[in-house]
């Protein structure tokens, strides 16, 4: 049998790394903008139009169908989207089906799982799928952190799982995505159909690259399925199912403005922060993500602009309705938008031209001409843990847990000013340490930690330690913070984990940044 | 029958709080159990930490349940030794650290605009309660604790008095009714407790009982230091005797009107207009300003909505209160916002003392604005504008330099 990892090599930010992985060689992180590959682009299998119909009806009878004509064998590497987040009903079927071909040991390759994939569990124990490349959330965290999963778990951030893709690192042979719409062609998008979800942008590379792409649909609309995200160009098989999302459940949990009066406070010092450091004026653009504190801070960015007569140029998104009431009052000109977080995002995307769907390829890919997220003016992220140096973690807690993924966090990173509004301790436990469970972010690119007793401000700034040298804002070092946390909490020992690893971490040009270990079950 | 107790809070809402239970045994040694969201990280500390408090009180042989929801440890120590006080008779005290953040004093008539109720037995409120700097919190053990959670609180409020950081804000406690609230004493006095409010009260004689009590308590346990009253009128008869609650005693520095019971004891409801209580916030600001201490409004109880609560606060301050109470950490800004002197008024009030300064400096007698003469107690609200302008950082202390 395959060994899941071999030959142990520290990176350059001192992390023990594999750099072989499910039997394939990997190279260990280099530093941020280090590592420079050569050489060309994967590309996919020529196709010949005289093999399609021409009168561009792909439609199969089922998914079945698509899948054994696809070839689907064993060890396969099965793609799949997130976008309709936990109301997914296609991913489970794919290997309910798999399972019932006999097909083993096939790597699932999806964009983020989702606690609807729960249903997996069987077939990671049964052999039917071998690992998870992507982030797994909730009990399929668990289960890869226990050390159950039969090969490595990779993590990559949206923009890594399109460079991965585009750099040959993946090889998708098939790719199913399930589209809210789309014509037999294979033309879809997210915008329309019972189920829509917005967009269908973690698609692209999958559409782009695989060996065999299907497109499965409750929305069947005749040629041509306009607008078309997706291309039918790309597309092998179509399929008509009954239902391919369950829509209630493509909203995200996370879409309303936080209630908590202390996660409040840190979104307005965060604003407050942003303010001072002269950050909102005219032409600025932003990203904040959809948990609570993220949304907050956007509605306090919103009242700024009003009060200045300031516009944004654009707001990286994330969508929900508030970024949308922003477009439609005329507070920012363009919503570059990656994924939809409740149904007004669709609706905008639907009917406003400001309101624009991106893909990891133009918005995060690290491999490219270029990309959207160095010209963001700030980003507000989330973080697990944080360590003295600024380096951070959104994957695991500190108890050593994989619960997170990464989503386009690391590529968000490369903003002008990155900052992570975090409480200084939750429950008992204390977000910033000496050292992160796992590195998922080098510091060097984290600027600020915003937290509710006090705001931290990466020493490499010396921008904006300038400008807020005089603030009223509480600023202080990253280590006054720590110690203010352990004086409340307690100093807490390192968990005990285990010395075998059970997935490891990219970083955005596929380098390995670091791994994670097993979690002690006692 | 052997006597199983239990403390605390639990359940999938609770944050930052333990659930004990506890029997104490022959025999066996300690059994103890922990179901802790943070064992990874805590359990072996938090078993030492449960192990010495057992020491302390000489317990060798118990069963132990300790259901745990990432609680500080100022919090587990206090619901073990609820529990442990529950099934036997012990003077001792397991006293956490009085932390040096804790040790300051308040002054009598330093600003108490707002005053951040907390209930005094949920941990996961006043852990974060400080850092929205009311003037002042307020630990409840009152209204705000069930009935048969009222000694487990008095544990909980002593150890955050003494471990708890408010940053600054003026440490209050509200005891219960008197006389069974002279028992609560106890638990606050000697833990540098600077304000406690005397709920429902109608006598004079309320407050020098609670006056006796905490005399006692400081001689006992060789306390210097004030410990500022503030009596809430909550009824008919207390509005009606007002004046003389006010005036009862040296450390009565406010009174605070509540305006849930007094408007039931009128038989009446509260309104957000507010007419059916006017006159008792009228009496009760005209009997502090007699006694030359602080009037203090009720709260505001609809936490949603701040524009409501915005007239609210300017209703008050016109009727002449210094402050009022809030529940909700969100009410602080708009409280302070609005009671804080408005630009209009500190304009004035600069021209004003601007105009007595330059008399003094000239030597003159008379202070004269334009065409007229100003009193010396307009000089006063001025410069107490003036103070206040500054102290809410809305005024340099230069300002008189930088203009």
């Amino acid at each position: 049998m395959m060994k899941k990892y071999d030959k142990l090599e520290r990176n350059a930010i001192g992390r023990m790394v594999p750099t072989i992985i499910n039997g394939r060689e990997h190279v260990p992180f280099q530093g941020v903008g280090k590592f420079r590959p050569t050489g060309r682009k994967a590309a996919p299998l020529i196709a010949t139009c005289a093999d399609y119909p021409d009168d561009g009806n792909k439609l199969v009878e089922s998914l079945r169908e698509a899948l054994v004509k696809s070839g689907l064998k064993d060890g396969m590497t099965i793609s799949t989207h997130h976008h309709f987040r936990n109301g997914d009903l296609i991913a489970n079927q794919i290997f309910d089906i798999a399972h019932d071909l006999g097909v083993r040991d096939l790597r699932w390759y999806p964009s983020a799982s989702f606690p609807c994939h729960e249903h997996l569990i069987k077939y990671l124990e049964d052999g039917t799928i071998n690992r998870i490349e992507g982030s797994m959330n909730g009990p399929l965290g668990k289960f890869c952190s226990e050390g159950n999963m039969k090969g490595m778990g990779v993590l990559r951030s949206h923009g890594g799982r399109y460079q991965a893709v585009q750099d040959g690192d993946v090889h998708i042979d098939v790719a199913v995505i399930a589209a809210p719409t789309a014509d037999a062609f294979g033309n879809a998008n997210g915008v329309d159909g019972p189920a829509a979800c917005g967009l269908l942008g973690f698609a692209l590379a999958d559409s782009q690259y695989a060996d065999r792409v299907i497109v499965v649909t409750d929305n069947l609309v005749p040629f041509p399925c306009i607008p078309w995200q997706i291309h039918g160009n790309y597309v092998d098989y179509t399929v008509k199912v009954d239902q391919v999302g369950i829509p209630e459940k493509i909203i995200s949990g996370t879409t309303r403005i936080t209630k908590s009066p202390d996660r409040l406070l840190m979104a307005e010092m965060t604003a407050e922060f942003c303010d001072q450091a002269g950050i909102i004026k005219d032409g600025f653009s932003y990203q904040a993500g959809a948990g609570g504190t993220a949304l907050s801070i956007g509605n306090y960015f919103a009242d700024l602009m009003r009060e200045r007569g300031v516009k944004a140029r654009f707001i990286r998104a994330g969508s929900n309705k508030y970024p949308v009431q922003m477009l439609e009052e005329g507070l920012v000109d363009y919503i570059l938008d990656g994924q939809t977080f409740d149904l007004e995002g669709v609706r905008s995307m639907r009917e406003n031209p400001g309101h624009i769907n991106t893909s990891p390829f133009t918005s995060y890919n690290y491999h490219g001409k270029g990309n959207f997220s160095t010209m963001v003016d700030v980003v507000i992220l989330g973080a697990t843990e944080v360590d003295v140096n600024f380096n951070a973690n959104v994957v695991t807690h500190s108890d050593g847990y994989l619960l997170h993924g990464m989503g386009g966090w690391q590529n968000c990173l490369f903003s002008k000013c990155t900052i992570l509004p975090i409480p200084l301790f939750r429950d008992r436990i204390p977000v910033i340490k000496d050292e992160v469970t796992t590195i998922c972010g080098p510091g060097e690119l984290i600027d600020v930690i915003v937290t509710e007793r006090g705001i931290a401000i990466n020493p490499l700034r010396k921008d904006l330690i300038e400008k807020l040298k005089n603030t009223d804002l509480p600023v202080k070092t990253i280590e006054e913070l720590k110690d203010e946390a352990e004086k409340i909490c307690g100093v807490p020992p390192k968990p005990e984990l285990d010395d075998e690893l059970v997935a490891v971490i990219k970083w955005v040009d596929g380098t390995i940044i670091d791994a994670v270990r097993k979690v002690k079950t006692s | 029958m052997k006597k199983i107790i239990q403390v605390g809070n639990k359940g999938p809402r609770v944050r930052s709080d333990c659930f004990i239970t506890l029997s104490l045994e022959e025999t066996g040694g300690r059994q103890i159990r922990l179901e802790s969201k943070v064992k990874a990280l805590f359990g072996d500390i938090i078993i030492k930490d449960t192990e010495s408090i057992l020491d302390f009180f000489n317990i060798e042989h118990c069963s132990l349940h300790i259901e745990d929801s990432g609680s500080l440890p100022f919090v587990l120590a206090a619901r073990l030794e609820a529990a442990i006080k529950a099934l036997l008779k012990s003077d001792k005290e397991y006293l956490p650290l009085l932390i040096e953040e804790n040790r300051y004093q308040t002054t009598k008539n330093q600003n108490r605009f707002s005053r951040l109720y907390l209930p005094g037995n949920t941990p996961s409120l006043m852990i974060n309660a400080g850092i929205h700097k009311p003037d002042g919190v307020i630990l409840d053990l009152e209204d705000a604790v069930a009935h048969d959670k009222k000694q487990e609180a008095r544990f909980l409020v002593r150890n955050t008095l003494r471990q708890l950081d408010f940053y600054g804000a003026e440490r209050m406690v509200r005891i219960n009714q008197v006389p069974g609230g002279l028992d609560d004493l106890e638990f606050i006095v000697p833990h540098n407790v600077n304000l406690i409010l005397v709920p429902k009260c109608e006598h004079a004689e309320q407050v020098h009982q609670v006056n006796k009590r905490i005399k006692a308590i400081k001689e006992k346990s060789a306390i210097k230091g004030n410990i500022w009253l503030m009596p809430i009128i909550e009824s008919a008869l207390g509005v009606i005797n007002a004046y003389e609650i006010a005036s009862a005693a040296e450390n009565v520095v406010s009174l605070a009107i509540g305006l849930e019971d007094y408007t039931a004891d009128l038989g009446t409801s509260r309104t957000n207009e507010g007419t059916e209580s006017f006159f008792a916030r009228s009496r009760v600001v005209v009997a502090c300003r007699a006694a030359g201490i602080q009037p203090i409004d009720s709260v505001f109880s609809d936490v949603s909505d701040m524009e409501a609560l915005k007239e609210n606060v300017l209703r008050s301050k016109a009727l002449g209160f210094d402050g009022m109470g809030c529940i909700h950490p969100r009410q602080i800004r708009v409280i302070h916002d609005n009671f804080a002197p408005q630009q209009k008024e500190i304009d004035k009030a600069k021209k004003i003392v601007n105009a007595f300064m330059e008399a003094q400096e000239k030597g003159l007698g008379v202070v004269s604005l334009g065409t007229k003469m100003i009193d010396a107690p307009v000089v006063k609200r001025a410069q107490n504008t003036i103070n206040l302008a500054v102290n809410m950082g809305k005024l340099s202390k230069n300002w008189r330099n930088e203009e």
